[in-house]
């Protein structure tokens, strides 16, 4: 089953970069995932021998917010997500195909790619077959199919993680998250609704480079985007420690960008990275932007609300980390993120320099032979 | 001899929607229109707080993300009788804007292009030649013979890898393909800078509600504080990023956009297929002032019947006359009845399945056969969206409108009537982005105006206490999204939510058959079209497509069956 396939290496060579520039992705690519520079080997030696990984993502009851989501992310650029790093064989969303030409590519991928594919799943699963079906079958047995032969499965938001909107209260069709169905596969919960793009291309690009599933909390989340609360790293909190509170929307303390949490902000029970990375390409995050987090990355948040009311008391002040650990963690990210930027740059405009000069590559390069920089 | 053509799930669209069409000679006699999944919202929403309904209905829908969050926001105030303050209004009309361009956008490249462009076909092109049509059709600067020749490498690269992911199955070479090699590299181009704009543009979404999708909002205005001299306020510097976001839309809607719709569009002008019902309603939005004043609205409230444009009528969504939706077709019950038409204040949501058990091939469509309801004004089938609105400005006589339309269909030298098809709907929809993105660009300005004029104030908290509340009120929020009206109806009683229903753009549009047997707008645009291949239906979708489908939109009930074929079956 040796196929005319490219490697990542080759395939970004084939684009017109240097192996300089390839070394500098993987860089930014050691970066993203959250790894110290000592690891950028394995990232290098991953990224050059890998074919695109075929992935199969399921929609089950989904509104496709986790699907734009994922398309959104800046770095990586969905566009080489989609044609450097995997390949997305079958999406609803995006595919090309319909009806039976689009179930043909979903099996084509299980038949002869069986361990090497990725399943991600957006959307949770009712409890009973007839309540979801696909292609004339029950969705949970396509689910359970397309699981079997999969390498790793990514649960994408907080439907397919814990249930989500559909099992809210009174969770009239019986909702499920995909791991009360899916029992002898790992699967990488990636909660969130949706859940940040760079957090789910992250988790794609740390499976891809280690061909490992990156390591877990004990609910099955990455490590490296749900260690902390967002509480713990929220640009408000020196004034949650200073007992200084909106208690308004558009007062003077929502002016001076005091703690929300007398309005009901949830970031002190909620696990995600928004303070850290935010979003769409790091652009702010609900609290930045003076909205109470509504925890929604959290199992069952949907039914501890009321939203704007606050919380009786704080959970869990404490982290599993100490506080020096903690300290290195945002310095760490700072530098990474200044990392990634300026490798960015450099790529870009070396390619904006000669997008027209390389044409052929030497497919026949397996990554030993080395393109040496110019 | 009949045969029937079934194309389930359509994708590139949200949700799940499954299409049966009766052909007879090649040509389709009759189409089916189901929604063959179902979500609880209006359910889970019942007793919860009116203030927090935004967050639970905007999960309806991920793609039109915000649309149904300021619905929910404005039928609470409509209830509770909340004016917000003039800059809460421009920033959500800039958010909805934002979500309405990037819609659009998207729409087009991503979810409809492969339906008019032949991806495999741009390998055949001269990249020069590809260079000289997009120098003569625009002045985007991405234009050179060395980037297409890239893009083309790209494509190739894809090709060769084996591994075709996203274009993999495509109806590649289907001889309604029309586009010469050099205009398909073109879209191909264009297809890759789309998906790296439309992440650009949310940004506007993400500076005021925090993330995209699924901004953040708050009955009473924006919790978002203006404050240009607070470093945790919405500052010059925001600002600056907001006004950058939308010069940049600007471009890419009048740069590339239209112009790729035009070049595009002129290659299909004798295919006029998918015209449908003629009657069209809009609820109208963009308002220069409130959201009350309709006399205000850029984007003009009205109702068409019959294609008649010299009669623009009124349309009040609390006339319990006037909205209501039918159930005769639809899997649900009515006061234990199986057929009739409620206004959505007095809405219900029994869901009563009678579809055929297990795994079916084709449904029975001379019974019920959706999740979706049959929503009709006065008990007419409606078609609702971009070309609708188009319709109604031009036959509204706004101005812009008019000099939009005319001046399009004249480069194009097509009659007016043209509008009426698949590649109407398409091009009405980029003309509207155009106009958008101008208003968009206003709005801007006046907010900037009305900050120098010294008004920050972005919130209104008279009523934010429950306590302030009547014990009973009722309210109705509209907006333009962008696949069309979308109205949500709330009773509060008691500081909760007593009963909500949201009747949004695909009910609409994806309707099946009413109380009087009227076939939905679907179904009326599918009709009189022949099918080159049924094996590979392509027109069905380029049609399907058109309108843009958000099935988890219009079925946003209890999940009780997503029977899904997921095959083209002909029977």
């Amino acid at each position: 089953m040796e196929k005319d396939m490219q490697t990542i290496y080759q395939s970004v060579l084939s684009r017109g970069f240097s192996r300089r520039d390839f070394l500098k992705m993987c860089a930014v690519l050691t970066a993203s995932i959250g790894l110290d520079y000592s690891q950028n080997s394995e990232v290098v030696k991953a990224m050059e021998v890998s074919k695109r990984v075929p992935v199969i993502w399921l929609q089950l009851q989904d509104c496709t917010g986790c699907s734009e989501s994922f398309i959104r992310s800046s770095h990586p650029k969905i566009e080489s997500v989609l044609f450097n790093m995997i390949s997305l064989e079958y999406t609803e969303a995006l595919s090309a195909a319909s009806g039976h030409q689009i179930e043909e590519a979903r099996k084509h991928v299980i038949e002869n790619y069986p361990g090497e594919y990725i399943l991600a799943v957006e959307g949770s699963i009712p409890m009973h077959d007839e309540y979801l079906m696909i292609g004339g079958v029950s969705a949970k047995q396509t689910l359970l199919e397309t699981a079997k032969h999969a390498k790793a499965i990514l649960a994408y938001g907080s439907c397919s993680s814990w249930g989500g909107i559909p099992a809210a209260y009174p969770n009239p069709t019986g909702a499920k998250p995909i791991t009360d169905i899916i029992k002898d596969k790992p699967i990488v919960r990636v909660p969130g609704c949706p859940p940040i793009a760079e957090v789910m291309t992250g988790v794609i690009a740390h499976l891809i480079t280690f061909g490992t599933v990156p390591e877990l909390d004990h609910h099955g989340r990455p490590k490296a985007f749900y260690r902390h609360r967002i509480h713990d790293k929220c640009n408000r909190r020196a004034f949650f420690d200073s007992g200084l509170f909106v208690e308004s929307f558009d007062d003077e303390g929502a002016k001076q960008g005091y703690c929300l949490y007398k309005v009901g902000c949830k970031g002190p029970t909620t696990y995600n990275s928004c303070a850290e990375m935010r979003w769409n390409g790091g652009v702010s995050y609900p609290i930045q932007s003076g909205n109470p987090c509504i925890g929604c990355s959290e199992s069952n948040f949907w039914d501890n609300g009321p939203f704007y009311t606050r919380m009786a008391k704080i959970p869990g002040t404490q982290t599993t980390i100490n506080p020096e650990v903690v300290g290195a963690g945002v310095i760490g990210a700072t530098v990474a993120g200044i990392a990634v930027h300026a490798a960015v740059t450099a790529v870009m405009n070396k390619k904006s320099d000669k997008s027209n000069k390389k044409d052929k590559v030497d497919t026949s390069d397996k990554g030993e032979s080395r393109e040496e920089d110019k | 001899m009949a045969e029937r053509i079934v194309i389930d799930p359509v994708t590139r669209i949200e949700g799940h929607l499954r299409i049966e069409a009766e052909m007879h000679n090649g040509v389709i006699q009759d189409a089916f229109s189901s929604g063959t999944a179902i979500r609880g919202l209006e359910l889970i929403v019942q007793n919860r707080d009116p203030r927090d309904v935004w967050a639970y209905v905007q999960r309806i829908c991920g793609v039109c993300t915000s649309t149904h969050a300021l619905a929910a926001i404005r039928s609470v105030e409509d209830a509770l009788d909340i004016k917000v303050p003039r800059n809460a209004h421009l920033i959500r009309d800039l958010m909805n804007a934002a979500v309405m361009l990037h819609d659009h956008v998207v729409h087009f490249y991503h979810l409809h292009a492969f339906d008019w462009v032949d991806v495999l076909n741009a390998l055949q092109a001269d990249p020069k030649q590809t260079s000289t049509i997009a120098q003569s059709i625009s002045n985007w600067p991405k234009s050179s013979p060395g980037y297409f020749k890239e893009v083309q490498q790209k494509v190739k690269n894809i090709v060769d890898s084996g591994q075709l992911g996203i274009f993999a199955n495509g109806y590649w070479g289907h001889k309604e393909y029309k586009l010469p090699p050099e205009v398909n590299l073109l879209a191909v181009a264009h297809y890759l800078e789309a998906l790296d704009w439309q992440k650009e543009i949310v940004k506007v979404q993400t500076i005021f509600g925090g993330k995209n999708p699924h901004p953040h909002y708050v009955v009473g205005g924006m919790a978002t504080p203006l404050d240009i001299n607070s470093d945790n306020g919405i500052h010059a510097e925001r600002l600056s990023h907001v006004s950058q976001l939308i010069d940049e839309a600007m471009v890419f809607v009048n740069e590339v956009y239209i112009p790729d719709v035009m070049a595009i569009g002129s290659f299909y002008k004798d295919w006029t297929y998918g015209g449908g019902l003629n009657n069209y309603l809009s609820y109208g939005d963009f308002s220069t002032g409130d959201i009350r004043d309709v006399n205000l609205y850029r984007m003009p409230r009205g109702v068409i019947l019959n294609g008649d444009l010299s009669n623009v009528m009124d349309v009040n969504p609390k006339d319990p006359d006037q909205v209501k939706e039918f159930i005769d077709h639809s899997w649900y019950t009515y006061d234990g009845q199986a057929s009739g038409g409620k206004h959505p204040w007095e809405g219900e949501t029994n869901l009563n399945y009678t579809g055929p058990k297990g795994s079916y091939s084709t449904l029975n469509t001379a019974d019920k056969y959706s999740w979706i309801k049959s929503p009709r004004w006065k008990e007419q089938s409606m078609e609702t969206g971009p070309l609708a609105r188009m319709i109604i400005g031009y036959a509204a006589k706004k101005p812009e409108y008019i000099e939009s339309v005319d001046s399009a269909l004249s480069k194009l030298g097509l009659p007016f009537a043209a509008l009426q098809s698949a590649l109407g709907r398409t091009l009405a929809r980029a003309l509207e982005a155009g106009l958008v993105s101008k208003w968009m660009r206003d709005d801007m300005d006046s907010l900037i105006q009305n900050i120098r004029n010294g008004d920050q104030v972005t919130f209104n908290n008279s009523k934010w206490d429950p306590s302030t509340w009547p014990a009973q009120s009722k309210g109705v929020g509209w907006i333009e999204a962008p696949r069309g009206a979308l109205g949500h109806w709330i009773r509060i009683e008691d500081g909760k939510t007593k009963n909500y229903q949201a009747v949004v753009p695909t009910t609409w549009n994806a309707s099946p058959r009413d109380h009087k047997n009227q076939i939905g707008a679907y179904e009326a645009a599918l009709k009189g079209t022949p099918i080159a291949d049924p094996e590979n239906p392509l027109e069905i979708l380029r049609i399907v497509h058109s309108f843009d489908p958000c099935l988890a939109c219009a079925v946003h009930l209890t999940d009780l069956h997503n029977d899904q074929m997921t095959e083209i079956r002909i029977g």
